[in-house]
């Protein structure tokens, strides 16, 4: 199976990490990982601070480059709902401008191949035991995107409970956003602070070394935090974890 | 809207305060957090909550799209059944045409069943500069209104308050206003509780003219329904001889089976209840000597933007709403920030959505408060109609730093661009060509990269925000597109 990798923006400039990894645990699990050059940004947060009609070239681009693949994968959870759930909306808010079916038809064949990491694992490839290795306490935080845009259930947690070594504990208020929601981060600096001190002091509660989400955006707010606060706890995106094994282990 | 809320700073100078007033955040989490779980109880108990929803979706957005049809036949059924209605397109109006109606009875006392339609409009004040006292009933409103404050939430306008405030705020003011605080008051709920019962039993039996508003209008018999907890509310529909109700036009539901699906969402998506304790309807008048209620009856229905908003398609979804709170109640950016930094009677997610559609977006407060939200979702999650919440917030935010088409008092205009957007503008259109040309991108990576021992600790300019709570990621060696290059994603050979 001849799958593309969609880093994201965020994750090849700022976090190359998750991407070597998303790439090595594919390939364990026997997939071909291309990356396709060309790739950029999905325009999400053009979209969502309101410049939808910049986000458009970003779109059309992101379907040039991604639409000859079986499936695009994305460690990112708001990034795949980007495309699954906005991509729509952006042709039919297109059509009702009176611009046509034009980009409706660019962006349909990208919508239903693009999935998150962890759905890729569990729905497409059918496997929960993807053979990791993490002897560490880890709490898990859903991001507001991967759960209530892509609806990503219980798939993340299933996924780190098959993993050797790992004990998973439960986050209080875990459905609660992290608060930072893009540019809102930057906007109402004051209300995402105070969400993110609250997140992280529920992760402190839980005694874990790890907060781990499918999503490095949240991560890199929350782990900000966690540095400001002087925690010790650390900030890992799932698929490093995911990717750990005994004979290369992440730290 | 309410002359109360003018000059309001934009929202996110607004919230300052609050996040940093830790009583005020104790108040509204441990208030949030418990309703919150109440009524995720109360809802999975319904096996159908899903095809409710649904149905309260589609009657609503049904009667929308009839609205001119539906208003023609409840003006009809109202006048047959005793009632004159009044048409009012704006606040001004609406208060003109109530001060008029209660001047005309010679009292200069109302009383009053909460209601938002009127915090809206912002008629006690309007009444009080007419020489007219309007008394709040219902307990988190008198509350409000003997503290001289302002609501914070729609459900418990007072939620932001604890009971030690409640106690002071009754001993110090109740006498100002009637029957003072008994001597000794404490904070015990009970002892609070009948303090206002008998300081509003006053009120009750001396009134003449009561004011309210309604949840529901039912279009085919002409009947508006009242859905509350206390009491208070049953008290003034009935004893007043005059009852004026003061109603947006959206409020309508065609037929009583309609309801049917209506009182089954609310009470258990605003107060976690199974059934609400006290639901009224009343229609047009009663023969006062031999039934209860009013026999005079008027219906002062109110537009103030709706029919602006219902030109929006994107928008008009929020027309749908039943105020029953539930979104405020989960909202992360709510209970950290307060109902009074929204700057509107309507707070919350669904206030963010509102007022700017009812007042435009031309105001500092009504420009910020599409981005008072992180977009996580939670809003239209426990929505009992499902208004897209966080769509409309985008789609508010583009009409913000775009403009576009929009109907002002009925008039398609083209609205340009909020000011203040500028350099914001820039950046997005400059990371738009960047992200549109891979090989720019890859450019501005490296040079991150290589300059990555000389970034600074804090960002300046709106960085700063971001850096005044936060450490910066450090960016790494080697953006990720640059390992792949080399390797072949691991496959090959480093150089």
């Amino acid at each position: 199976m001849r799958v593309a990798l969609f880093l994201t923006c965020v994750n090849d400039t700022l976090y190359p990490e998750t991407g070597r990894a998303v790439v090595k645990l594919l390939t364990r699990l026997g997939v071909d990982v291309d990356f396709p050059m060309g790739q950029t940004c999905c325009g999400q947060a053009h979209y969502n601070t309101g410049y939808r009609h910049e986000a458009e070239p970003l779109a059309r681009k992101f379907s040039d480059v991604f639409r000859e693949y079986e499936a695009i994968v994305t460690p990112s959870g708001s990034c795949g709902a980007m495309v699954r759930e906005l991509y729509p909306r952006m042709g039919e808010r297109a059509r009702a401008e009176g611009r046509g079916d034009t980009l409706a038809r660019t962006l349909a064949p990208v919508v239903p191949k693009t999935y998150e990491l962890t759905e890729f694992l569990v729905d497409v490839l059918g496997v929960t035991d993807v053979g990791a290795y993490y002897p560490h306490k880890v709490t898990y935080h859903p991001t507001c995107h991967g759960l209530r845009g892509l609806g990503l259930g219980e798939r993340p947690r299933r996924l780190l409970q098959a993993v050797k070594g790992l004990e998973l504990v439960e986050l209080p208020g875990a459905d609660e956003c992290c608060g930072f929601g893009g540019t809102f981060a930057l906007k109402n600096a004051d209300v995402s602070a105070a969400m993110g001190a609250d997140k992280v002091r529920n992760a402190e509660s839980t005694g874990a070394e790890v907060l781990c989400a499918a999503d490095n955006s949240c991560l890199m707010h929350i782990g900000g935090t966690m540095a400001r606060l002087r925690t010790g706890m650390r900030p890992v995106h799932i698929a490093e974890i995911l990717a750990s094994t005994e004979e290369e282990p992440t730290v | 809207m309410s002359g109360t809320y003018l000059g309001m700073p934009a929202f996110p100078k607004a919230a300052h305060e609050a996040v940093h007033n830790a009583t005020l955040r104790g108040n509204l989490r441990h208030a949030t957090h418990t309703i919150r779980g109440k009524r995720a109880k109360a809802v999975a108990e319904m096996s159908d909550w899903a095809e409710l929803r649904e149905a309260g979706k589609l009657i609503k957005d049904h009667t929308l799209r009839h609205l001119d049809r539906y208003l023609v036949q409840l003006e009809e059924s109202v006048t047959a059944a005793g009632g004159t209605v009044h048409w009012a397109v704006d606040a001004d109006e609406a208060n003109r045409i109530v001060a008029d109606l209660v001047k005309a009875t010679g009292e200069t006392e109302v009383v009053k069943v909460k209601s938002m339609a009127t915090q809206e409009i912002g008629l006690n004040e309007a009444l009080e500069a007419e020489g007219i006292h309007a008394y709040e009933t219902d307990l988190a409103e008198l509350i409000v209104q003997l503290g001289k404050d302002r609501p914070s939430h729609i459900l418990v306008p007072a939620i932001h308050r604890n009971r030690g405030e409640i106690r002071d705020i009754f001993a110090r003011e109740m006498s100002e206003w009637g029957r003072p605080a008994p001597e000794g008051l404490t904070d015990t709920p009970a002892e609070l509780a009948e303090a206002a019962r008998l300081h509003l039993r006053e009120k009750f039996l001396r009134a003449k003219v009561g004011v309210s508003g309604a949840n529901f209008m039912v279009a085919e018999t002409g009947t508006l329904v009242v859905v509350e907890s206390e009491g208070n509310g049953r008290m003034c529909l009935t004893l007043p001889e005059t009852l004026i109700s003061v109603v947006g036009i959206e409020k309508i539901v065609p037929t009583w089976q309609d309801l049917e699906v209506f009182l089954q969402t609310l009470p258990r998506s605003s107060t976690a209840e199974r059934m609400n304790p006290y639901t009224s309807t009343w229609t047009g008048t009663t023969d006062s000597a031999t039934a209860d209620g009013p026999s005079v009856f008027h219906l002062v229905l109110i537009d103030n933007g709706r029919t602006d908003t219902l030109a929006d398609e994107v928008g008009r979804q929020a027309l749908r709403c039943i105020r029953c709170s539930a979104c405020l109640n989960v909202c992360p950016v709510y209970e950290r920030a307060g109902g009074h930094a929204y700057g509107s009677v309507y707070p919350g997610p669904i206030g963010a959505i509102l007022s700017p559609q009812l007042r435009g977006t031309a105001s500092e407060v009504d420009a910020s408060l599409p981005y008072a939200s992180s977009l996580c979702g939670a809003c239209y999650e426990v929505c009992p109609v499902a208004i897209d919440i966080p769509e409309v917030l985008v789609h508010l935010r583009e009409r913000v730093v775009q403009g576009g088409p929009v109907t002002e008092k009925g008039n398609k205009v083209v609205l340009k661009p909020a000011k203040g957007h500028a350099a914001e503008r820039a950046a997005m259109r400059a990371a738009r060509w960047a992200f549109s040309h891979p090989g720019a991108l890859r450019t501005g990576q490296r040079l991150a990269s290589r300059s990555r021992r000389l970034h600074p600790r804090t960002l300046p300019g709106p960085g700063r925000a971001w850096s005044a709570t936060r450490d910066l990621p450090t960016v790494p060696a080697e953006p990720f597109r640059d390992w792949w290059q080399r390797t072949n994603g691991g496959k090959g050979m480093s150089k």
